[in-house]
């Protein structure tokens, strides 16, 4: 008997949902089978059979979420002996499609650790008098704080690391959370453990209360949104650069190009295949900007895998384009246009969305003329792209109407200088605004 | 309710269960005509005779074999280790034997003995003579230890004990003979494996058997008297099965533990506790979990040396401020 089990599809996927079981109890598999679509936290992914077998169970029915790791169904040899899920077989098979390009990030996965406490830990660790024995200072970088302080601090919602401990080499106990509750008004009775479920019930019941309030539910993608750009903003110290682009010659340059392509069969190339185009260069040639920052360090990285940010109904995705450094423009319009669209149906893979050293995201078509963007974390930078405006500008001493786009990066000041990213726009810029050496 | 002497609590209800049951007999070293080195048998051999009380000659190999024999053929034996230092002659018979016997032989036979010992220093008897090493015995499955802190419960666990069709190793402590206390007329057997938390308190859970359990119980009340402290006293009774439910669930409450034990830290019975806690309570604790133990040297003869060697109230008392030192009681 072999178990199916939830896979796990993503970095960020923690459960899954069964959209469809495309398979019937009883009905021969062979490996390689597609025996279930799963929806994640990001899109639907077809689950395929790693062993042969008869389906003889599903645990888990359509509509259901399970995490990752939990059976799904029983294989057996037909003879419909489906015994109850023994100990995990193919634990390591279920992690096994997680594709990936640049390297694991291990402290996405799994259980999400709260932030706030990986960052900043008090001073003076190694300092108290029973830091010999080890249980204190801890190899991960967090708060010393004892198992009853977290555990406190957890139902009343207090943040370790805003807490200074009283205890044994500046360990945080109860008391010190207690206090802290209190400091910050949210002051429960120390002796009701209740409170904070009264809290929560009061909030609620507050929306429930206002008929022009109504919850809506949160997305997966929505959520992990949420969660890893509220990362990027807390801990990344951001800082934005903003370029006003003569485009003037681009636009030409793209309608010379478009008319050749199309009389070749090729496909159209938009602004923004462009724009990523010449990103991929100018990263190339400066690859200080092609860097991550995770766990205090930086990583160099070798290719420019390139992401387009795409906005769905459901959240916002960002399908990469692998070594765009490498690809023509036509390619990159290609490529991008067929990833956008599957973005769109939910068909987009897992390991299509992860991977980028650096992103774009244009809000051009919607007429916004300049914003910034916040960065796709690891990565250390992103660029904003506006709409393409005619304004009129100074030439030689005399008004001429240009075509003008602006272009905001945002950079993370841990891994990017202002110099370097100043640079970076200055080489953006220069081949945006002689675009026959973007397709160089 | 009598007031009397954990020695006197043993000899009664020895005497009780031989009249109750004439399948029980007593068999060791100078319990008969010598009524016993700690005169726990005084009496007995006049009143039940030499069957049922029998001398043996100074071989405890032989005469605890002998004994798991005569259980397996269905009598009731008691044995009398004059200590348990002298329980380390019969190991093979203990450990490979009766603790082995229900289980080799498929069921089909058992061995239902009780094998009293008293273990503990302080009285000057040199290293060989005041051992704590009932952790031999409670690291065996298939035996049973208990370890019963006050005359009461010395009674009602020699009851379950004999009670019991699995060999039982009954710890007595030299210290605890001569202590009074209150044994009511009627005593049920006790249930052997539940620990009793014989003094409630919010502050901190104080965890000991045997002797030590008692200076737990002295220390918090006197801390409770002194300092306004309320501490709360768990004795294990029972080292096999082990109640770990109990001290889980005081350590939930309060928040912190010491441990205090008479044997040797490592790898000792509070080493098994303080994994308990781990284990059952991690998230209710607030500060690391604290031993109290004898120093780990062979005991010493001088009578300074040894008081220095062992655990003291005074050297419980330290470990209990200093945990609630760290969890921010202030004194």
């Amino acid at each position: 008997m072999t178990e199916i089990h939830m896979p796990r599809l993503s970095d960020t996927m923690e459960e899954g949902v069964i959209s469809a079981w495309r398979k019937q109890v009883g009905e021969q598999i062979n490996r390689g089978d597609v025996v279930a679509d799963i929806e994640t936290d990001k899109a639907v992914m077809e689950l395929e059979a790693y062993d042969d077998g008869v389906l003889e169970k599903i645990l888990i029915g359509e509509g259901e979420t399970v995490p990752i790791g939990t059976p799904i169904g029983l294989l057996g040899d037909g003879s419909g002996s489906a015994a109850e899920p023994g100990p995990s077989e193919s634990s390591g098979s279920a992690q096994q499609s997680s594709g990936e390009r640049s390297g694991s990030e291990p402290q996405d996965n799994g259980q999400s650790s709260a932030p706030a406490q990986q960052d900043s830990a008090p001073a003076g660790s190694g300092s108290g008098a029973e830091s010999g024995n080890g249980s204190q200072g801890g190899p991960r970088n967090r708060p010393k704080a004892s198992p009853l302080a977290r555990a406190v601090a957890r139902e009343k919602g207090v943040d370790l690391s805003t807490v200074s401990g009283t205890g044994p080499g500046g360990r945080i106990i109860r008391v010190d959370i207690e206090a802290a509750a209190e400091r910050s008004g949210a002051a429960q009775p120390a002796t009701a453990p209740t409170a904070p479920e009264q809290e929560t019930s009061a909030d609620t019941s507050a929306a429930a209360e206002d008929p022009d309030l109504e919850e809506i539910p949160l997305s997966n993608i929505r959520k992990v949104t949420a969660k890893r750009l509220t990362e990027s903003k807390q801990q990344a110290p951001h800082f934005y650069l903003t370029s006003a682009v003569d485009v003037t010659d681009l636009v030409s340059f793209r309608a010379d190009l478009n008319e050749r392509l199309q009389a070749a069969g090729g496909p159209k190339v938009s602004v923004n295949d462009l724009v990523v185009k010449a990103c991929a260069t100018a990263l190339r040639a400066n690859p200080s900007v092609n860097v991550s920052f995770r766990d205090e360090k930086l990583f160099q990285h070798k290719r420019v895998h390139l992401g387009v940010a795409v906005a769905l109904d459901s959240g916002l995705v960002v399908p990469v384009i692998p070594d765009a450094d490498r690809k023509s423009v036509s390619e990159i319009a290609t490529e991008g246009r067929e990833k956008a669209e599957r973005a769109r149906d939910g068909k987009l893979k897992p390991d299509e969305m992860t991977g980028s050293t650096f992103s774009v995201s244009n809000l051009g078509m919607f007429g916004i003329e300049e914003f910034s963007a916040v960065i796709n974390p690891p990565e250390a930078a992103i660029l904003a792209v506006g709409a393409t405006r005619e304004e009129v500008q100074v030439r030689d001493g005399e008004f001429a109407v240009r075509k003008m786009l602006r272009l905001t990066l945002s950079a993370d000041h841990r891994a990017v200088d202002g110099a370097v990213g100043a640079v970076f726009m200055q080489q953006l810029t220069g081949l945006l605004e002689d675009p026959i050496r973007i397709i160089a | 309710m009598a007031v009397i002497t954990y020695r006197q609590a043993l000899h009664d209800t020895l005497r009780e269960e031989m009249l109750a049951d004439e399948n029980v007999f007593l068999i060791g070293e100078e319990i008969g005509v010598f009524e016993g080195s700690y005169k726990i048998t005084a009496g007995l051999l006049d009143e039940f005779g030499e069957k049922r009380v029998r001398d043996t000659p100074i071989a405890e190999e032989g005469f605890v074999g002998a004994a798991v024999g005569a259980a397996m053929l269905g009598l009731r034996p008691v044995v009398e280790l004059m200590t348990i230092n002298f329980s380390l002659l019969a190991l093979d018979q203990i450990v490979n034997h009766a603790a082995k016997i229900y289980g080799m032989f498929g069921g089909q036979s058992n061995a239902p003995m009780v094998l009293r010992t008293p273990g503990g220093g302080g009285q000057q008897l040199g290293a060989t003579h005041s051992q704590n090493i009932e952790l031999y015995y409670a690291f065996v499955p298939g035996l049973k230890v208990v370890a019963p802190s006050t005359p009461a419960d010395a009674k009602a666990l020699l009851k379950a004990s004999m009670a019991d069709n699995d060999p039982v190793l009954f710890l007595e402590n030299l210290a605890l003979y001569n202590t009074k206390g209150e044994v009511p007329d009627e005593v049920a057997p006790a249930e052997i494996g539940k620990a009793g938390i014989v003094r409630p308190g919010s502050d901190i859970t104080i965890i000991g058997y045997s002797r030590m359990a008692n200076v737990a119980t002295q220390v918090a009340d006197k801390l409770q008297q002194d300092e306004g402290i309320s501490a709360e006293v768990v004795d294990l009774r029972s080292l096999r099965p082990l109640d770990r439910e109990t001290v889980v669930e005081s350590v939930r409450k309060t928040g912190c533990a010491v441990i205090a034990e008479d044997d040797w830290l490592t790898y000792g019975i509070g080493a098994e506790i303080a994994a308990s806690i781990s284990d059952g309570a991690f998230d209710y604790l607030d500060a690391p979990v604290r031993r109290v133990a004898a120093a780990e040297v062979p005991l010493p003869y001088a009578k300074p040396l040894e008081r220095a060697a062992l655990p003291s109230a005074e050297s419980l008392t330290t470990a209990v401020h200093q945990t609630l030192e760290a969890v921010g009681h202030r004194r």
